[in-house]
Order: structure tokens, then sequence, then C-alpha cells
């Protein structure tokens, strides 16, 4: 029978089925970080359990980590507390960890790829609803909350209900100026914010075969910000040419034996799916958000919607009177206080090279406060090797250390109340970048060009 | 975690769709490394101002309203896979959350933490949401056993559904842990026939 590519995968890993429909699904990688995992911890010892698979569990300190002068103690103490809680329940459980200070520390979700860690036909999970990004690989990946961190801990399973099957295409070529990002929001626009409930995407069609694992990653990553449980996209050259060479990547004759199998995970042709989407490349244009969920994205020359359905028009208002919006106004010409780019949606050397492509002998508006958070050590690194840290220190830009940073204003990098953000993260919600922050999401080629106008702008009419 | 069985109480009316975890329990508040105390920062940048002082137009500071139960619009817990979101709720003495949808992975962080995340369709929900407004003490009563939630003052009962595992697992007060460390022995010989090892 045809079968679709994540239930491929799905098959591969369940243990058994029981009676009530669920089946008890192996999970091959589990990622950590230190704020979803103390309690899973804690649940162990308290229950007398030992950790099961200490070897695929990966930990990482990152939500909040500061993003300047990391080789001092962290200066807050609950934030502190938390790393070193991590580091102490990694040591007595044997985890291997790249906290802060090691040469590989990041963004759980940016370290995993680049380790090699992330590979196609996976089943991988974290404490965190943007595993999803790992689905770039054609890998079964989603977020889980702190009771399921502490299942997998005891057992490397989780009970789960096979998801619904979505696929969404975007066939033909994207326009000069668009990117993943632009992408993953119209399609966001189009389905809305719970559009995916209860489904794993699989993105497909030529505009998506043609992105680079980086973009995949971008597109895979905003799954959750419609409600998907997961989004996968089927491995191809693109992909086994990016884990080839990693440092967890298989070798030899291993990697011979996986690139066979791999080879196999794709949608089979008659494989039925629960939900089917088709657009058209050619109808995408640089995207931004002006609301609070990122279902509210529009096209930067668009207009704010002027007309709602009655039973969404409070929520619609409420978001429109905290962004300090109207009903149907364009969002061009409009002045911004900050610019913020990093996260795990956009925060690789792909991003960063587009960023200082576009700002090389510009300089950013003077109002402006425009801030870089690399996804990884890796990929700070590869910045300074590649001298991109000097075009953007002459630009005006401030290259941090990485970390989530104010993807979630966890640590000291917050927006202030009332002050405008276009930042290359996943979420615009209330709050999100620091109490009273008003967030517009975009992509980094968006943001660059946003920081040097200091406001809104049609980027069609400036790209280099 | 608790047992669930039946409940009968009051709701506390939230009527936005689209309440994310981050408005649920901001993630400032997220640096704790035990599970208690969430309940204080619920909803706390709409409930509080800047300065601590209680916002009056909030629900939560509406006197009027009280009980274990909150309506809320739909899509509620959208967002981040934070269980504190489940955890906050639990904790400010919620039981049950009514919406005519939920975010997936909040669903299942509220089921493992005991707060039964209770879906009906988009008419009752209205339908509650406005009577609940008119008369703060109507009383609800949901019977998990029965899978039904009851409003007397209408002589109305809806029935509402629930995976029939993560039903007994409620009632009981069982969670998943117990259940799959008994899978030990199929997982490892899972293991053992599983191809990839690379
Ligand atoms: S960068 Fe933002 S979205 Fe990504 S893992 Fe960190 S907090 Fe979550």
């Amino acid at each position: 029978m045809a079968r679709s590519l994540v239930d491929k995968i799905w098959d591969a890993h369940v243990v058994r089925s029981i009676a009530s429909g669920q089946d008890v699904v192996y999970i091959d990688r589990h990622l950590i970080h230190e704020v979803t995992s103390p309690q899973a911890f804690d649940e162990l010892a308290a229950r007398n359990l030992p950790l099961f698979r200490p070897s695929q569990i990966i930990a990482t300190a990152d939500h909040n980590v500061p993003t300047l002068n990391q080789h001092l103690p962290i200066a807050e103490p609950l934030s502190r507390s938390q790393v070193d809680k991590l580091t102490e329940n990694c040591q007595k459980y044997g985890i291997e960890l790249y906290g802060l200070g090691h040469q590989r520390q990041g963004i759980v979700h940016v370290i995993g790829p680049e380790l090699g860690l992330t590979q196609p036909g996976l089943t991988m999970v974290c404490g965190d609803s943007h595993t999803s990004t790992h689905g770039a690989f054609g890998a079964v990946a989603f977020g889980i909350g702190t009771s399921q961190v502490a299942q997998v801990m005891a057992s490397q399973c989780l009970l789960l209900t096979r998801p619904k099957r979505m696929r969404v295409a975007v066939e033909g070529t994207l326009r000069p100026g668009v990117t993943a990002k632009d992408l993953i929001l119209y399609i966001i626009s189009q389905l809305g914010t719970g559009g995916a409930t209860g489904y794993f995407v699989e993105y497909a069609g030529s505009a998506v075969r043609s992105l680079s694992m980086e973009g995949r990653m971008t597109v895979c990553n905003m799954s959750i910000e419609m409600g998907a449980r997961g989004g996968l996209i089927a491995p191809d050259a693109t992909t086994f040419a990016y884990v080839e060479g990693r440092p967890f990547a298989p070798k030899g004759e291993a990697w011979e034996q996986a690139l066979a199998y791999w080879e196999t995970l794709y949608s089979d042709e008659d494989s039925v799916f629960d939900a089917e989407f088709v657009y058209d490349a050619a109808d995408i244009t640089p995207m931004i958000t002006y609301g609070t969920n990122p279902g509210m994205g529009i096209p930067l020359t668009g207009h704010v919607p002027s007309q709602v359905p009655d039973a969404e028009a409070e929520s619609f208002d409420k978001s429109l009177k905290y962004m300090g919006f109207e009903r149907g106004e364009s969002l061009l010409g409009k002045q911004i206080d900050y610019v913020f780019i990093g996260s795990c949606t956009n925060s690789r050397i792909e991003d960063l090279r587009t960023v200082a492509a576009y700002v090389q002998g510009k300089h950013k508006a003077g109002h402006v406060e425009a801030i870089i958070v690399p996804g990884s050590k890796q990929v700070e690194q590869q910045a300074i090797a590649e001298g991109i840290d000097k075009i953007l220190a002459e630009a005006g830009f401030e290259l941090r250390e990485p970390g989530c940073s104010a993807c979630l204003a966890m640590n000291e990098d917050k927006i202030p109340a009332g002050k405008y953000c276009v930042a290359t993260s996943n979420r615009n919600f209330e709050g999100r970048q620091g109490p009273g922050s008003r967030t517009l999401l975009a992509s980094p080629l968006v943001a660059a060009i946003t920081a040097v106008q200091g406001r809104i702008v049609d980027i069609t009419q400036y790209l280099n | 975690m608790e047992k669930f069985q039946t409940l009968h109480t009051t709701g506390v009316p939230l009527p936005f769709e689209n309440v994310d975890t981050d408005q649920i329990i901001p993630a400032r508040f997220l640096k704790a490394n035990t599970r208690e105390g969430f309940g204080e920062n619920l909803f706390r940048d709409w409930r509080y101002n800047t300065d601590g002082s209680p916002k009056a137009d909030f629900v939560l500071n509406n006197p009027r309203y009280s009980g274990q139960i909150l309506v809320a619009g739909k899509n509620f817990g959208c967002g981040s896979s934070r269980e504190h979101a489940a955890w906050a709720l639990y904790d400010a003495g919620f039981r049950t959350v009514i919406s005519s949808y939920f975010a997936d992975i909040f669903r299942g962080n509220a089921l493992n933490t005991g707060l039964l995340p209770l879906q009906v369709s988009d008419e009752v929900l209205a339908l509650l949401l406005a009577a609940i407004e008119a008369d703060p003490q109507l009383e609800l009563v949901v019977d998990l056993p029965s899978q039904t939630l009851a409003v007397p003052a209408w002589g109305e009962t809806v029935s509402f559904a629930i995976d029939p595992y993560k039903k007994e697992c409620l009632v009981n007060g069982y969670d998943d842990i117990d259940f799959l460390v008994n899978q030990k022995s199929a997982i490892e010989a899972y293991e053992q026939k599983r191809a990839w090892t690379w």
C-alpha cells in the first residue's frame, strides 16, 4: 500500500500498539535544554528510575544564557541556577552537554543539524515546540512537554496517537527578494494559526525542493505556528550533501547503508493525505506580520485586513490595539526601533551572509538598535572567519554570542514596552520579546533593509 | 497525578481566541526548577500592571467570577510546548479548561498534569461564555466517567470526546511513565531489531 513519508518513519518506530489505538513510539534522539528538563530529572529521581539511554540524549544551554560576556558567570541568579542544574544533571546521568564555553554550544535546533545528529528517518523530540526544525532532513521531529521529557528519559519511548497527514506544495520559482521565511509566513497566513492542528505537514513542490537545507529548516521550524505537530521534507541530494562529513554523520560503510535507506524515504506516489494545499510561488512576496500571532501576516506592501468574521473581531481588535495599528492600514513607512536577527528560525550562517551582503558599505539608521545573535558558536566562528563580523560592525550592527536571546527574552535581551521590533524569530505573541514589546516577524533580508532604512519599506525597491 | 472524576463548580470566562502559552505564563517566569508556584504568575501580563498592581479589567481580578473551570476562546494553548502553562492553571486552582479547540501540545500537557481539556462546539462555547457573563454563579458539572458537561440550570447536558486511554489515566490518576517503564522488554527487543544504529 502507498505510504506517506511520515507513515514510513512512524511505522519503523512502533514498538507496539495498544488497544485504545496509541502506539508506543521509539525515539532515536532526545534533545534537552535547561528550561524544560529540571522537573523531568526530578521526576526520575522521585520515582527512583534510571535514565534508560543516556547516549541518546544531547544537552545544551540556550534559552537563558546571556549573549554578552559568556565567559563570565551568569549574573542573573535564577538563570544561573537553571543552567547549573542542567550541568549537574548531565554529570549525574552521563549526558553529553554542549554547554556555555563549549565550542559547539548553541540553540538546540541549530546545533543538532550542525553536529550531524539530525538525520533522515529518525524520530527526534525536545521539550521545545520548534523541534519541528529537524523535519527539514526528513525526520519525524516534534516538541513535547516536560512530563513527556521524563517519559523519554525513563523509556526512550512515548505513547502517541498517529498524526493526520497534510501536504503543502509550493510550485514554481520564488521571486527576487522572497526567501524561505516569506514562504512559510505566507503559508501560515493562508492556513491560520490553528490551521494545521493535529497534522504532520509534508512540504513539497519545486519551490520547496529548490531551497537550501538552511531554508528548509526555516520552513519546518515554523510548522508549529499553524498548530502542526511537526513538519518535514523528503530528503534528497541537498540533504545528504549537508549531512555528509559532520561529526555524528555515519561514515564509510555505514554511510552507504544509511544512504540506501534514506533514498527510500519519500511519500509514495499514491499516498493519501488528509488535507492538501498547493500554492504558486509567484504569488508570494516579501512578508511581514502586523498582529500578535504568526498567522497575522501580510505582504510588506499589503494592508492590515479591514474585515474579519464577527466571532473573531474581539480578539482581532485586541491584537491591533496592542500593536498600535488600525484596520485597513498599510505598514509602509512605519518607524522601527529595533531589529533582531536571530533564533532557531533564522540565525544560521546563510542568514548572516544575507544580512552582511546587504549592509556592506551601508549603515543602520541612527534611531535603530540592530542586534544579531548567531545560532551557535560554530556560526559565530564561521562569521568571523568570513569577515562578516567586521562588515556588521561597520554597518552599526552588534554581533552577540549565541543563544535564544530576544526570541523569548528570558535573558537580558528584551525589547522595551511599546517599541517596535522587526524580528527574524518565529513568534510575535504579546510580550514575547519582553513585556509590552511589539514584534513584526520577517525574513533576515527584510530585517536588514528595515534596519538601514529605519522604517518599513517595500524592499523590492531597495535590493542590491 | 490527582484523580479526576467529577467537578461541580462555576466558570471563569476568557472570550479570546488563540490564547498562547506566552500569555498563560510568560517566559521570564520559567526559571524555576520545580513544578510548584507557577499559579502566582498565571496570565501575568494580562493580570498585573508593571508595578505589580492588579489590572481591574482582567477577569481573574474581577470578584464576580470564581470557580475551577476556565472557559476560553478557540485554539487555546497555542505556541510554546511549556508544560508550565498547564501547571500554572492547575496551581491557580483550575481543574478544567473548556474551549472549542485546543493546541495539540497543550492538550497533552494538560492531560499529563491532571487538568481536563474539555472540547465543545463553537456554538456551545458561545452559549457558555454568554451565560457565565450573565450569571457568574451558573453551576457547571463535569463528569469524566460519563464524558458529560451539564448545566443544571438549563437542564442540558452535552457529551465530550476524550481518548479512552487518557480518560482511564485521568480517572485513576495514572500517568504514562508507569506504563512505558513496564514496556521495557518490548522496547529492548525493538532496539535489537532496528536497522539504523548509525
Ligand atoms: S530560539 Fe526561540 S523558538 Fe528557538 S528554541 Fe530558542 S526560544 Fe525557542
